[in-house]
């Protein structure tokens, strides 16, 4: 019996189909758990799935690489994902004609604020040069992120978790951030949101207000794009690069 | 839907192929996602026919996520030196990126009305 198990398993951890139903499986979990405990934003889907997994993991021995070898193929949709950001975005127009001066300067305020301090309280803090530049890119959707900090001379591997890390605090601390300095327009809630916590803050945004989650993807469309232009040429200001 | 995501894809390896081929610093899918806007702003029934994909694209977005999140796996090490470094600059500047972002447009919005 454990001889067929074992066999079983050899089997199945060479397949892709291991580390792809796998995923689905953990994120649908988690979106259950999530929803069970009145959507408290502290127990977001993506930590509760990532940690599901993480545990499976140790306890097969089954190496990252092999669970990529899956998971990779709902990791590439994150490609497709950003070209899609152009319809909400689209959507978006009329209104964003009404605000275009202050969205555009809040989200470029933003990248520079986020961005900056993050590579200088982890320099300050004695983490590592590779460490910091791997940070500089951290609230801009995971695969922009990681093409910015091969640019930069990060890590890209460094930054998608510090992206997903980002996208989570954003969304746990968000909503309670902007009760805090007053801030009750969904639309500047929304553009902060997106800004800071890209695609897991608008997953977050959209549980608030439909008109709060348009405003974080289209922050976050615009972010990411501002961010590839803005961020090499900050850091080289900066003495970076 | 079928359409829909091969147009997505199209527009993806179109701008993927343009930033390697320009050398832009802008990444690939954002070329792409430039691209599409500006041709949904050329033919407006195209954002009506890809609404429903992109949306369920969209709606599980955090899933897209995961498997980059499992990653920590491997740096673990790197993680142990770093983390109180790197947990108190992620958390600080996340406060501070949200916070002059909502003041910023707040401010401007008001002085664009007033």
């Amino acid at each position: 019996m454990k001889g067929e198990i074992v066999q079983l398993w050899v089997y199945l951890s060479a397949t892709p189909l291991f580390g792809l139903t796998a995923t689905l499986v953990a994120y649908l979990a988690a979106v259950k758990i999530h929803e069970k405990f009145g959507s408290k934003p502290i127990l977001n889907p993506v930590v509760i799935a990532v940690i599901m997994l993480v545990i499976m993991l140790s306890v097969t021995g089954m190496d990252y690489a092999t669970y990529f070898d899956g998971a990779q193929f709902i990791h590439f949709l994150l490609g497709p994902a950003t070209v899609a950001l152009a319809v909400p975005l689209y959507r978006q127009m009329r209104k964003l004609r009404t605000v275009f001066f202050p969205l555009m300067s809040a989200i470029v305020a933003g990248i520079i604020s986020g961005g900056i301090s993050a590579v200088y309280i982890a320099e300050f803090l004695g983490a590592s040069i590779e460490t910091a530049l791997s940070l500089a890119p951290k609230s801009v959707t995971a695969p922009v992120a990681m093409g910015i900090a091969e640019a930069i001379g990060g890590l890209p591997s460094l930054t998608a978790i510090l992206v997903v890390t980002t996208g989570v605090i954003g969304a746990i601390i968000g909503t309670r951030l902007f009760d805090l300095i007053g801030c009750n327009d969904d639309s500047v809630k929304g553009v902060a949101m997106g800004v800071t916590s890209h695609g897991i803050g608008t997953a977050r945004a959209f549980q608030v207000s439909s008109e709060m989650g348009a405003f974080s993807g289209l922050a976050m469309a615009l972010s990411a794009l501002f961010t590839s232009m803005l961020l090499p040429w900050l850091l080289t200001l900066m003495g970076y690069l | 839907m079928l359409a829909t995501i091969t147009l997505l894809l199209f527009y993806q390896l179109c701008g993927e192929l343009l930033a390697r081929y320009m050398e832009l610093p802008v990444p690939g899918p954002v070329i792409g996602m430039l691209l599409l806007f500006l041709t949904l702003l050329a033919r407006d029934a195209l954002a009506e026919t890809m609404e429903v994909t992109v949306e369920g694209l969209l709606k599980n977005l955090s899933l897209l996520f995961v498997p980059a999140g499992v990653g920590v796996i491997t740096h673990f090490e790197l993680l142990g030196e770093n983390w109180p470094a790197i947990s108190i600059a992620l958390v600080i500047s996340s406060i501070l990126g949200m916070v002059v972002t909502a003041l910023t447009m707040k401010f401007l919005m008001r002085s664009n009305r007033g």
